[in-house]
């Protein structure tokens, strides 16, 4: 199916978000945003989601805590109990003091990395990507807003045309996509 | 947008706008680089080499060539590697500390200090690595099945606890340094002109294209990564001072030791940023970004952290004396007072004195002043760590063992050889990395930027 999508530049990050709170009040869909650093609340404004990557930390840390207690209880109370300086290690609590660094660090390192995976993944950001920025201003300083016309079933292009006319953009691109 | 104080001094000064920030970030990489960076890089490299040839010498040979003896069997190594280690921490600190205060002067100096804290750690490691003597058997730290049965690390040991430290404290900063950087690779990705230029930076910037939801997950990973970094870049040097610490060594068995280790580290840190910056600024035409009142912060910090080493240097000679164990007060009073009195004088001055000629403002605002007391700071943190270590061992319990360390010239050679490779490293990233979290930079500019802060409208309400 057919569609055209409509690139709305802006050069201020201000600009972009005044428009793009006027156009969704008048019940256009804003499909994505393109810009050099975070517009701060642009989010709430077009309907994106907060993201859940922190949930994902804190289970890569439970995971990384409870790895590490269970391998440090397996290589130095089960496997090969170490009688270190008349100090026994027969059961995990009578060490568990001297395992707090290493299952501290080892939760940050799970926790750390598994979210900075996740985080590529989700992105596909990934090395040898293709960049996907319509503009190649977008990383510099212009601010750019995607509006496909097959999301906005009620609006006219003529209509949208328009609407955008008032927001004082800095160029407008379509582009019709298969 | 975020609006500030207006008796604030603005963080970004003159007529930027976004555009401009881009160019003066992008322009050092794009152009071809000044003589003096090839001239600085083949000392660098010279100087690198070297160490690297007595690497090799030291591999070959045996530690034996190192000017340790039976009485003296840690100097120079450990003291380098608690040197860079503690140099690293300023990077960490910049970054995640300020993040969590939300300090906005950190965004001009975050990047730079991150990467000197990698190839600082990088340099750190190394120590501990060369000390095995057999380089290949490197691994053996790690706690992997092998062939000797059921043998496991020693869980319980503060140098096992270092091998995990230091290893998680690189990598964390490594991934938390990169996140940052991608988008900043795009910036340079989408201006390049070369094919070259173009494709490598495409493939750093791992196809990044600043969509909104991008953005949101980026704010949240940067602001979890700093928490999780936060009590990791204390917890690193906590246990950096557990090897000395947990032993029963006079003048190295201490309870005040991780908070003062930490103190030190982050110390010694803001003074070889301010090192590297104060050059960098120039050099790279970035004065606009880092200018006087960047490094009137930073010595702000120079001044605390000094202060609090001081009081650690006194707290631990006081404690000394007044424990009435007699080993305990020699230790220090051998010190001051012994052999090594010059050590000790050296670090006293260079880390109590120096920085307290910080509360003038007049002086930590000057810039040529704080390059000269960053240079002091960096010998004195060297000083430190040298009398702790050698100083609490050269005389121990039978005087017959007493014995003085002289380093050889392969001490010597690997250490200068560190500060040639870390200057490579830094030469590197500075001519092909952007030194400025630019798109980071962008954010505070409407906030913090001079011709904002001077417009007529910037205290309107919005």
């Amino acid at each position: 199916m057919s569609d055209k999508v409509i690139y709305v530049m802006y050069d201020d990050d201000e600009a972009l978000k005044d428009s793009a709170k006027k156009l969704v009040s008048k019940g256009v869909k804003i499909s994505e945003v393109f810009s050099p650093f975070p517009i701060h609340g642009i989010d709430p404004i077009i309907g994106i989601k907060n993201t859940r990557l922190g949930i994902m930390a804190f289970l890569y840390g439970i995971t990384g805590l409870t790895v590490a207690t269970l391998g440090m209880r397996y290589f130095m109370v089960s496997d090969w109990p170490m009688n270190i300086g008349g100090k026994p290690n027969f059961t995990y609590l009578d060490n568990m003091l001297a395992f707090v660094p290493i299952s501290f660090e080892f939760t940050v390192l799970c926790a750390a990395h598994g979210m900075a995976i996740t985080y590529l993944l989700r992105n596909k950001t990934l090395p040898g990507m293709p960049a996907q920025n319509p503009d190649p201003r977008t990383t510099d300083d212009k601010f750019v807003m995607e509006i496909r016309l097959n999301e906005n079933h009620g609006i006219t292009e003529a209509e949208l045309d328009e609407m955008l006319k008032e927001t004082g953009f800095f160029e407008l691109d379509k582009k019709e996509i298969n | 947008m975020q609006k500030e104080a207006a008796i604030r001094e603005p963080l970004i000064l003159g007529h930027k706008t976004y555009h401009d920030i881009t160019e003066d970030v992008c322009r050092p990489i794009e152009d071809k680089a000044p003589k003096m960076w090839y001239t600085l890089f083949g000392i660098a490299l010279i100087i690198g080499l070297y160490g690297v040839g007595c690497i090799l010498y030291l591999l070959g040979t045996g530690i034996g060539v190192w000017g340790l003896n039976k009485t003296i069997g840690w100097a120079w190594d450990i003291t380098n590697f608690v040197w860079w280690v503690g140099i690293g921490h300023a990077g960490t600190l910049i970054s995640a500390v300020l993040l969590l205060f939300r300090q906005k002067w950190r965004m001009a100096i975050n990047r730079s200090a991150e990467a000197m804290t990698i190839f600082a750690v990088f340099m750190a490691g190394l120590f501990p690595l060369i000390h095995m003597g057999r380089l290949w058997v490197g691994y053996w730290v790690l706690p992997l099945p092998n062939q000797f049965g059921s043998l496991w690390v020693n869980f319980n040991s503060p140098l096992l606890w270092d091998v995990f430290a230091i290893s998680t404290y690189l990598s964390v900063s490594l991934v938390f340094w990169y996140i940052g950087l991608i988008p900043d690779f795009a910036t340079i990705r989408d201006r390049a002109k070369k094919p070259l230029s173009k494709k490598m930076y495409s493939i750093l910037s791992f196809g990044w294209s600043g969509r909104a939801k991008h953005w949101n997950r980026f704010e949240l990973v940067s602001l979890v990564l700093a928490g999780l970094a936060t009590p990791l870049v204390f917890s690193v040097h906590s246990i950096v001072s557990f090897d000395f610490a947990t032993s029963v060594i006079p003048g190295w068995h201490t309870t005040i030791f991780p908070p003062y280790f930490v103190a030190g580290a982050v110390f010694s840190g803001f003074a070889m940023v301010q090192t590297l910056l104060l050059v960098m600024r120039k050099a790279m035409g970035l004065e606009a970004y880092i200018h006087t009142k960047h490094v009137e912060y930073m010595n702000i910090v120079i001044m605390v952290t000094g202060s609090i080493v001081g009081t650690a240097y006194i707290t631990e000679l006081f404690i000394s004396w007044y424990s009435g164990v007699e080993y305990e007060s020699y230790a220090f009073i051998n010190r001051a007072t012994g052999p090594y009195w010059w050590a000790y004088f050296s670090m006293m001055t260079c880390n109590v004195v120096s920085p307290q000629l910080m509360w003038i403002p007049k002086l930590r605002r000057s810039l040529m002043f704080t390059f000269f007391i960053s240079i002091v700071v960096n010998i004195g943190m060297w000083f430190e760590r040298y009398v702790i270590i050698v100083t609490s061992i050269h005389r121990d319990y039978i005087p017959a063992a007493w014995s003085m360390h002289f380093p050889s010239h392969i001490d010597i050679g690997v250490y200068i050889g560190t500060i040639g490779l870390f200057f490579v490293f830094f030469l590197l990233f500075a001519r092909f990395f952007p030194v400025l979290a630019l798109n980071e930079v962008k954010t505070i500019l409407k906030g913090s930027g001079q011709s904002y802060k001077e417009s007529p409208d910037y205290h309107k309400h919005h």
